[in-house]
């Protein structure tokens, strides 16, 4: 509660980053600001989006506060509420669900022991199901803060969530042995190309 | 197949360096201005030679789509509008573009821009693409202090600039308008057309929204030439295409193939085959989520191109081939799509809002054969009366799988609500026809 109340403005580093967002847009467009101002308020602030957040970039945009709040509430990637250090989301449509997203569920709920939309009483771990990440070819995935790990399965998932429990870090990308998006077992393709 | 000396996207999987001087090597910015030298309107004939169609979906010719741009410049500046949007489930090929190829877009971005009289680019890409965008965005700093882009582009006196813009978490945002008032920092709601972009989009101004792979295809064409393009693939359906293969197959994967390629000879080619065999096949969504599934028979023959696949019934859309075989639970595999397009549903008119929410909990119901078999006609009903009578196309894409569905697999529909009367005693009152 004590934090709704503090006033909030950017630090020095999300200062110089919210500095080359402006610049992006033309002087008098500055309110095409506020996504990217939202999202450096809310990487401050520990993973969400504080009421004090919102009504300073409000104000440092010259915006109305409901202007703000709409917008907050538009984009899924936007949080309201605290989620956990750690926010693992599940993608669980229909590419993904066809290679096991299932299991990967499964897998995430068993070793956080947490259901879906819930965050660990320590506040470490919170878990989502989230719509196609956009990698469906490296299904079924998962996303954990800016990064994907991909072409998991129960086994792989609980591997890595374990991982991230002790505090390891695990490199993101396929968890197969596997070039990115190419097929299992190496490209097809491109294997004439002339580079220097 | 397609040959390795015909692919534009030579750094796909990110075997080589995404940065400038690996994308030079590759031949990215090779005579860059000498192409701008030969003007606004050489570039755009060479693209409308090239027959090129725009890869978001809708399939529209790009060079008409630049030559709507004001010819002379007015009193408002005229923006290009990348697509990285891509949330389209089954499609993840600009991610690839971006990552491993940026330079590519980067390029296409002038060029483009400087043949539509634009002053500047924003790219659009996706929250989610974070990694991504820090690799786009470290590309697009390169090229400015190359002098590639920005004061005086490749030395050709243009002024030139490219930002980006990151979403945060909205499928709709991919729509062309919705895109628009996202960039002006509001909820991404589509606009009524007309107005179209070309006349009033981004803060007013002329506009042209184009998808990734659709731009970042350009410089290739600009270098080769337009009948180069035009010579592989069909008639109207030309060129090469960044194809994802997703679902049932032994290897799944990205791959930039001919357009027109047989199906079939495409997933046994580049993705080791369905799995269990091609007579393991149930079917195919041929091209994102939102066209409706081919049955194997069609799977069998069909080409992978925008007017084979219309004839078909279906569509190219974002060429993402999403792979089932016979295990799949099909009415499941639909239902969960009819839940993304109710959660991506922008809610501003009343058919999308309410129907996408009804046609989802309908659905499910189906999946266990909870209901009539006068409610398949109903939801079918249902399923017209949102199509075409929306803002956007979102509306229509909702209604496509479910109609795709019904069309190809209705009697599966029919026995698990038949099988479900018996179990519970009712099946005096399941009709005859589905028995
Ligand atoms: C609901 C919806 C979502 C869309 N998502 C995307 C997308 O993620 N990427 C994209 O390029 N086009 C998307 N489109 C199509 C765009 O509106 C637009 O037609 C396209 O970006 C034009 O580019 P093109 O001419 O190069 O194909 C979407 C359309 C609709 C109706
Ligand atoms: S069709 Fe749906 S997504 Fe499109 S504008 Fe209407 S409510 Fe929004
Ligand atoms: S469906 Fe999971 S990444 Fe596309």
């Amino acid at each position: 509660m004590s934090d709704q109340k503090e006033a909030f403005v950017f630090n020095d580093e999300m200062e110089a980053k919210a500095q080359n967002y402006l610049a992006r847009y033309p002087k008098d467009r500055s309110a095409s600001a506020v996504m990217p101002f939202l999202d450096l308020a809310q990487r401050q602030n520990g993973g969400w989006l504080s009421q004090a957040g919102m009504d300073y970039v409000a104000d440092r945009l010259g915006l109305a506060p409901i202007r703000v709040y709409e917008v907050a509430t538009f984009y899924s990637m936007y949080k309201l509420k605290p989620i956990g250090k750690v926010h693992v989301q599940v993608c669980t449509t229909t590419p993904c669900w066809l290679r096991g997203s299932d299991d990967v569920v499964g897998a995430c709920k068993d070793v956080l022991g947490i259901g879906m939309g819930e965050t660990t009483e320590d506040g470490k771990f919170s878990l989502a199901e989230v719509e196609c990440l956009g990698a469906c070819v490296n299904a079924p995935l998962i996303q954990v803060g800016d990064d994907y790990y991909e072409d998991l399965d129960a086994t792989s998932a609980k591997a890595l969530l374990e991982a991230f429990k002790r505090g390891d870090e695990v490199k993101p990308g396929p968890q197969v042995d596997r070039q990115t998006s190419a097929p299992v077992g190496g490209a097809k393709t491109l294997t004439h190309v002339e580079q220097g | 197949m397609l040959q390795d000396k015909d692919r534009i996207f030579t750094n796909l999987y990110g075997a080589h360096s995404p940065f400038l001087e690996g994308a030079k090597s590759r031949g990215d910015w090779d005579g860059t201005k000498a192409i701008m030298d030969k003007g606004r309107d050489w570039i755009i004939d060479e693209m409308k030679a090239s027959n090129l169609r725009g890869r978001g979906g809708a399939g529209f010719p790009a060079g008409i789509k630049w030559s709507f741009m004001p010819k002379e410049p007015g009193e408002k500046p005229g923006y290009l509008v990348v697509n990285a949007d891509e949330g389209e489930p089954g499609t993840c090929k600009d991610r690839d573009i971006i990552r491993h190829d940026p330079h590519k877009l980067v390029e296409g971005c002038l060029l483009a821009g400087f043949a539509m009289g634009a002053v500047a680019a924003y790219i659009y890409i996706r929250g989610e693409f974070y990694r991504e965008y820090e690799t786009l965005q470290a590309a697009i700093d390169e090229a400015y202090e190359a002098g590639l882009i920005g004061e005086n582009a490749c030395g050709s006196g243009y002024k030139y600039d490219i930002f980006v813009h990151r979403g945060m978490g909205a499928y709709i945002c991919g729509e062309e308008t919705a895109l628009i008032e996202s960039l002006e920092g509001k909820k991404g709601q589509p606009r009524l057309k007309p107005p179209f972009p070309a006349a009033c989009g981004l803060y007013g101004c002329p506009t042209t929204v184009n998808n990734v792979e659709t731009i970042a295809v350009a410089p290739t064409i600009l270098r080769k030439g337009g009948s180069w393009f035009a010579g592989m693939g069909r008639e109207n359906n030309t060129g090469t295409k960044v194809f994802c293969i997703s679902g049932h197959v032994n290897n799944p994967c990205n791959v930039e193939e001919e357009m027109g390629i047989p199906l079939k000879e495409l997933i046994e080619k580049h993705a080791g085959g369905v799995r269990g065999g091609w007579d393991n096949l149930l079917g195919i969504i041929p091209g994102g989520s939102s066209v409706p599934i081919l049955t194997k028979a069609t799977c069998d023959t069909v080409l992978m191109d925008f007017d084979s696949l219309k004839a078909e019934g279906s569509g190219l859309g974002t060429a993402a081939v999403i792979v089932m075989d016979k295990s799949t639970d099909i009415v499941k595999a639909i239902a969960r799509l009819s839940k993304f397009y109710m959660h991506e549903s922008c809610g501003q008119c009343t058919p999308c809002r309410e129907g996408t929410g009804w046609m989802s909990r309908v659905m499910d119901r189906l999946v266990d054969g909870e209901a009539n078999i006068e409610e398949i006609d109903l939801l079918l009903e249902v399923t017209k009366q949102i199509e075409g009578h929306t803002i956007c196309a979102l509306g229509d894409a909702a209604a496509w799988p479910i109609q795709g569905l019904m069309k190809n697999f209705r009697p599966e529909v029919e026995r698990r609500i038949v099988a479900r009367k018996l179990e519970q005693g009712e099946g005096a009152s399941a009709s005859p026809e589905a028995a």
